[in-house]
């Protein structure tokens, strides 16, 4: 897949080759997912893994795994009760106090022992700062496949095998990869590709614990401080539930206004595109596709914006889509749930304005 | 102090297309950049020779072409470049990148030790993310990915204090070099290419390291033999064509259009409602 080839792409297809598994490699069963945690708090990303291991799981008929790492103490065996909860059937433990912080060296060492002691055929990891640090470690120790960014994981009931499905080249093209004679099979996914599966608060599961086996003298990397972000008036779009979006189509920084005005009536997130972003009306932290944030807010407007792939890709899984374009050809109403045909500049006060009415009624009733 | 940077020249993806019959992508006329993410490592680096003196040496894996990218790298003032360049690399994935790339820096630290390794966070077509911390592991070096700024450096003691970017915060690390780094994007701005700088580029005669002049023996490690990872297919999105109801009334007035599609909605979907008086809470 480096320069060379990738040219030639679509390539020699792999998955019709018959295909035998090393005997030494059989042993490898079961599917992980490494839970995330900082400052006391899971990742959701370790959840939404979590509801998509146990759909590989069932399909291979083999068990989920959780694998929790951190500083000793009640706060880190939550963890494996949340797991549980999110459909784990076991956890492997390894507690200590070298693992309080993240840092590269243990939690390598940490990861990569636990997949040579028991074996998984699966491991998967969010795509954060984290997860993106530690599974290209983990899998170059191991000397294994990762493949990154997955937007579908799937299993090829064929050869058991883990395939893989991401987007190339900004999106405009997916491929599958597999990785068939190396175990585990590793693959990493971004925070709000998959769906967050509602918990089950009676379920339970076992816990395996497992020494990390190290001293801090051999730990090169020292954390002098953690600075926490402010979020104060950090856009949270990942995980808002409501968000207006704005494009091209707004023609000028005056105009987003009225995408403010409408966010500001429904308590929702502003969002934009690309170009909007690169023209400086908006923070990076705002933009919504490939190259941004993925969101699944309940409601997605958006006013003045094509529809392009890049940007589909990181919205597509809202549940409501409200799309007001001029041009009826636009791509993205063949995606949307609503659409208005017209002026993004007239629709948008009006449906501010009959919002406003809807919940000023809501509130009568209430 | 040596410092080499890992560059990769990256087709610049906002001209790229897809041919909409073959999937294939159509690189014809699509320009080869240094990518961008790489930038933000080379500039780094200049600044702590800028600081600390020594030598910066650029180092890219691919096809001949991409010496285009290391006298780039010159041209903003880096010393020495190294191109691996050979055949047998081709297909290669991560895994084997980053063993060809630690093998070549091997080699560049048996003439002349290094300190420091520069990676990009990521590129902007492979984007995964995976060769930084590939090579960190295969060298043994300390990883640091995410670098915000870098606000220390001991070269009597050889400790390096920075900052990481984490999840929902920064951590303040010290560590002892030889080490890995990977800067975060606009944490510095590239400098302009001098004119003498510019003329040494032109001139500069490139090394072109085949697999042999890298110090790799082991060839199950590289191209396709020494990567995982296949790709079995390659698509376009299907995308769901379930296209949207459009919203429609007599008199086409954005206020009765507006009120319209609020009956619609909340008629069909009457969770909504107490979505939206949540998100007003
Ligand atoms: C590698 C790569 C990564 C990318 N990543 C992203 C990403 O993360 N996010 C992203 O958004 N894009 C991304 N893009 C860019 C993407 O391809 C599109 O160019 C972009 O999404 C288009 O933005 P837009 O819809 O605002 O503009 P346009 O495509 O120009 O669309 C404007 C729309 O507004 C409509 N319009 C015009 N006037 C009016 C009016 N008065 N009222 C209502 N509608 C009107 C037009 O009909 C048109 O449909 C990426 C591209 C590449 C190559
Ligand atoms: C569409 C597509 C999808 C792919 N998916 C995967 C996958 O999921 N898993 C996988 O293992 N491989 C994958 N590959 C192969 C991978 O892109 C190549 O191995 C590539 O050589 C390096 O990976 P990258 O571009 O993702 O680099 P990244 O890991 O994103 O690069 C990080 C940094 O490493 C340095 N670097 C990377 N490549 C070079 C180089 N050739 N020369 C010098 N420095 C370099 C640069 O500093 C760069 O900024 C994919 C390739 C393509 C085209």
């Amino acid at each position: 897949m480096s320069e060379e080839t990738e040219k030639d792409a679509p390539k020699k297809p792999a998955g019709r080759r018959k295909f035998e598994l090393d005997p030494r490699l059989a042993s490898y069963k079961g599917v992980w997912v490494f839970v995330e945690h900082e400052r006391g708090v899971a990742h959701t990303v370790s959840w939404e893994l979590m509801g998509e291991g146990r759909k590989l799981a069932d399909k291979l008929g083999v068990p989920l795994a959780g694998v929790v790492m951190g500083a000793p103490g009640i706060q880190t065996r939550r963890f494996c009760e949340e797991a549980f909860h999110y459909g784990a059937d076991l956890c492997y433990l390894m507690e200590d106090p070298l693992m309080a912080d993240y840092r590269n060296q243990p939690f390598t060492k940490g990861l990569t022992d636990l997949v040579n002691a028991y074996q998984p055929e699966i491991l998967l990891l969010g795509a954060t700062t984290l997860g993106r640090d530690l599974a290209g470690s983990v899998a170059t120790t191991l000397q294994t496949g990762l493949t990154a960014d997955c937007t579908e994981l799937n299993i090829d009931m064929e050869n058991r095998s883990l395939a893989a499905t991401r987007p190339t080249f900004g999106g405009s093209l997916l491929c599958t990869i597999v990785t068939l004679n190396y175990r585990p099979q590793m693959a990493t996914v971004r925070p709000r590709v998959m769906s967050l599966p509602k918990p089950d608060m009676t379920r339970t599961g076992s816990i395996v614990e497992h020494a990390l086996g190290m001293t801090e003298s051999e730990i090169v990397t020292k954390v002098l401080e953690y600075i926490p972000d402010n979020l104060q008036g950090k856009p949270q779009l990942p995980f808002a539930d409501i968000i207006v979006a704005g494009g091209r189509g707004m023609k000028r920084p005056e105009n987003f206004q009225l995408i403010w005005d409408l966010a500001k009536v429904l308590g929702a997130e502003v969002g934009a595109t690309r170009p909007i972003v690169q023209a400086g009306w908006v923070e990076l932290d705002r933009q919504v596709g490939q190259s941004g944030k993925t969101v699944r807010p309940k409601l997605y407007i958006a006013a003045g914006i094509s529809g392009a792939i890049q940007h589909r890709v990181g919205m597509d899984a809202s549940d409501v889509i409200i799309a007001i374009n001029s041009d009826p050809n636009a791509p993205i109403f063949d995606f949307a749930t609503y659409g208005i045909v017209g002026n993004a500049m007239t629709i948008l006060p009006a449906l501010t304005e009959a919002f406003r009415q809807q919940l000023a009624t809501l509130k009568v009733a209430v | 102090m040596h410092i080499v940077v890992c560059i990769k020249q990256v087709p610049d993806s906002a001209q790229i297309r897809v041919h909409p019959v073959t999937n294939t992508i159509m690189r014809q006329g699509v320009p080869a950049i240094v990518n961008p993410y790489d930038l933000f490592s080379l500039e780094e680096a200049l600044r702590l020779k800028d600081e600390y003196g020594g030598r910066v040496t650029v180092l890219s894996m691919g096809p001949p072409q991409a010496e285009a990218a290391l006298r780039k790298a010159i041209s903003f003032g880096a010393d020495d470049a190294i191109l691996v360049t050979d055949r047998a690399f081709a297909g290669s994935d991560t895994l084997a990148t980053s063993f060809a790339l630690a093998s070549a820096i091997q080699k560049i630290h048996e003439d002349m030790p290094v300190d420091i390794v520069f990676a990009g966070k990521q590129t902007i077509d492979g984007d995964t993310a995976q060769v930084g911390p590939g090579i960190a592991k295969r060298m043994d070096l300390q990883l640091l990915t995410y670098v915000s700024s870098i606000t220390d450096l001991d070269l009597e003691n050889r400790e390096i204090t920075l900052h990481r970017r984490a999840e929902g915060g920064v951590q303040v690390l010290k560590t002892s070099l030889p080490c890995l780094i990977t800067m975060l994007e606009g944490t510095n701005e590239m400098r302009f290419a001098t004119l003498p700088n510019m003329f040494r580029a032109a001139r500069y005669p490139l090394k072109q390291w085949d697999k042999d002049a890298a110090g790799i023996t082991d060839v199950s490690k590289i191209g396709l033999k020494g990567s995982p990872t296949i790709v079995s297919k390659v698509f376009a999105p299907q995308p769901k064509t379930i296209p949207a109801e459009i919203i429609d009334c007599e008199s086409k007035q954005p206020k009765d259009l507006a009120v319209t599609l609020l009956a619609k909605m909340f008629t069909k979907f009457p969770n909504l409602h107490e979505d939206i008086a949540k998100a007003n809470a």
